[in-house]
């Protein structure tokens, strides 16, 4: 149930993400979400798309530093509070988490978010036993 | 092996007595045949006939690299150029050229100098040696070449760039030896990254890096990087090209081959000697040469000499690492810096490859340093909080080593420029920024 992320450094200059998604878009990539956080320097960027392997390989190709990073992908109720419950349960668990962010579309009436823990294995060993449903990488790369 | 057993290894009073010798003929032929050395020489008051000892070099004016450009293109040989045999010039970044010349002999002295730098590393008449130093006016390209053949090797002349295909036929043809500068010897290694070539599947032993100043740190990545034993090399072409000093496999400091070039190191501010051991400008005299005999010419890079006796059994001395320029030193907000620190600091911070450019600014009365440092795969983290510890270590490493505050930009892969020949690590734009203000 884990999900690759793609993690692409950028420099913090004028157009540069619209090169990044120019380039996507000409090999046929479809961001499913992404992220981005930066700094007054320096940002990264992080893409769910429907082909990992192929987009890892037209960024590495096309020069840039890119990485890819386990994370889970965790369907939320789409109501007010939905979020929150999910994130109490998770915050009871012990569970730190580095990062999250929400799904481009949503699956019927459940949203979907990205998260980051700071250690994946161990989250993904027992998040089945808080109620909480973690998508199939197969099922998010479709979305 | 040592390739040229007797020379290379003179005790060391046969060895200052043939100096003696070879400096008094030197400086006849200067003083008789060339006249600039004439007029320089009569200056100070010495006549050929003063020289009677190697320690009476000290009585002999400089030369310097501008000498060269005045007496551009031929001035400063000795020999009519039905004797010269091949011209080679080095890059000037302003105005001509800095030319030589060689006769058929200085070509043979050379080539036997640079097989001795090959012998240095472990080279054999077995060996099969790829040189990926630019050939042309450059003497680094054929300064190899020709030492690669007197030693009896299979040389592949490569020259610098393509470096697929230098992966390629370094992976076919079984090559032993790489000869290159070491900022080409680290893109090798990103290249061959990418390819998803091993290294450990290749048969190179040892690897010739010179042509530009280098760091221990940056030794033991392209040690682990390529598989090889990585030896400095040194060579100017003023003083012949390559084949001037080179490690041995002791990789403790570079055998000067001082039968053919003396070696001395002043004060850069005084011009005096220093005292043994210490660090100073490094100044070669030619004692063999033909075309061009060369008095005391000043390096202007910075090291220090080696008196002790090296365990290989060579016994001449050798040469430290060169630590820094006496003109690329950089003054900021009154400290003196040598890009080789920064380098140093930046190969130790752990998973930073040496990718990097300074640049010097002037914003109102202060000078602004900044160092521009590529991320890698080795480096870069999808955590923001990860990447900002990076620029902090470097920070501090750098306030550490220099007691300078300085701004770290991490950059993309690839945005700085690589160097096929000699990498240009500094930007200095101080002086526009006057010129504006």
């Amino acid at each position: 149930m884990k999900v690759k992320q793609v993690s692409v450094f950028l420099e913090n200059r004028a157009g540069r993400m619209a090169e990044v998604a120019r380039l996507l878009g000409d090999h046929g990539i479809n961001i499913r979400a992404l992220s981005i956080a930066d700094t007054a320097n320096f940002g990264i960027l992080r893409l769910i798309v429907n082909d990992v392997v192929r987009a890892e390989k037209v960024f590495r190709d096309a020069g840039f530093t890119v990485d890819l990073t386990d994370v889970i992908a965790i369907e939320v109720p789409d109501t007010p509070g939905g979020l929150a419950s999910i994130l109490d349960t998770l915050n009871q668990a012990g569970f730190s988490i580095e990062y999250l962010y929400a799904f481009v579309e949503k699956s019927a009436d459940k949203a979907v978010v990205v998260f980051r823990f700071e250690d994946t294995e161990v989250v993904l060993k027992v998040i089945h036993t808080l109620g909480i449903r973690a998508l199939t990488a197969e099922q998010v790369y479709a979305m | 092996m040592i390739f040229e057993e007797k020379d290379e290894c003179m005790e060391r009073e046969a060895l200052r007595a043939l100096q003696g010798k070879r400096l008094r003929e030197t400086v006849e032929r200067a003083y008789n045949k060339v006249p600039f050395y004439k007029k320089t020489l009569d200056e100070v008051g010495v006549v050929p006939s003063d020289i009677n000892s190697i320690d009476d070099i000290v009585k002999l004016p400089f030369t310097v690299k501008d000498d060269f450009r005045r007496e551009y293109p031929f001035g400063l040989f000795s020999v009519p150029m039905k004797e010269i045999v091949r011209l080679h010039a080095s890059s000037g970044t302003t105005g001509k050229p800095t030319v030589v010349g060689y006769t058929r002999g200085d070509v043979a002295t050379w080539g036997r100098c640079a097989a001795r730098t090959l012998a240095c590393g472990g080279g054999t008449a077995d060996d099969i040696l790829q040189n990926a130093y630019g050939y042309g006016l450059f003497t680094g390209g054929l300064g190899l070449h020709y030492g690669g053949e007197t030693l009896g090797a299979t040389v592949i002349p490569m020259s610098g760039g393509n470096s697929k295909k230098q992966l390629m036929l370094m992976q076919d043809f079984g090559t032993t030896l790489l000869s290159c500068t070491p900022s080409y010897a680290l893109q090798l290694a990103e290249v061959a990254d990418e390819e998803g070539m091993d290294f450990k599947a290749f048969q190179l032993k040892a690897g010739f890096f010179g042509a530009e100043p280098w760091t221990e740190e940056m030794r033991i990545q392209i040690e682990q990087k390529l598989n090889l034993k990585a030896l400095d090399i040194y060579g100017l072409s003023e003083v012949t090209g390559p084949g001037v000093a080179s490690e041995c496999l002791e990789q403790n400091g570079l055998h000067v081959f001082e039968d053919h070039f003396y070696p001395e190191i002043i004060d850069p501010e005084t011009g005096q000697p220093v005292a043994p051991g210490q660090q100073g400008e490094l100044v070669f005299t030619c004692i063999t040469k033909q075309a061009m005999p060369l008095l005391r010419y000043r390096t202007r890079d910075i090291t220090s000499l080696i008196e002790e006796p090296c365990p290989c059994g060579r016994t001449s001395r050798k040469m430290r690492r060169v630590t820094g320029r006496t003109d690329d030193m950089l003054i900021i907000r009154g400290v003196n810096v040598f890009p080789s620190q920064i380098e140093s600091v930046l190969m130790s911070v752990e998973g930073t490859e040496p990718h990097y450019v300074i640049v010097v600014d002037r914003s109102g009365t202060m000078d602004d340093l900044e160092i521009r440092v590529e991320v890698c795969r080795e480096n870069f983290s999808d955590e923001i909080r990860k990447l900002e510890e990076l620029r902090q270590r470097i920070r501090h490493e750098i306030h550490s080593v220099l007691g300078l505050h300085a701004t770290i930009s991490l950059m993309e892969p690839k945005s700085i420029e690589r160097s096929l020949g000699k990498a240009v690590r500094v930007i200095d734009s101080r002086a526009t920024a006057n010129k504006k203000a």
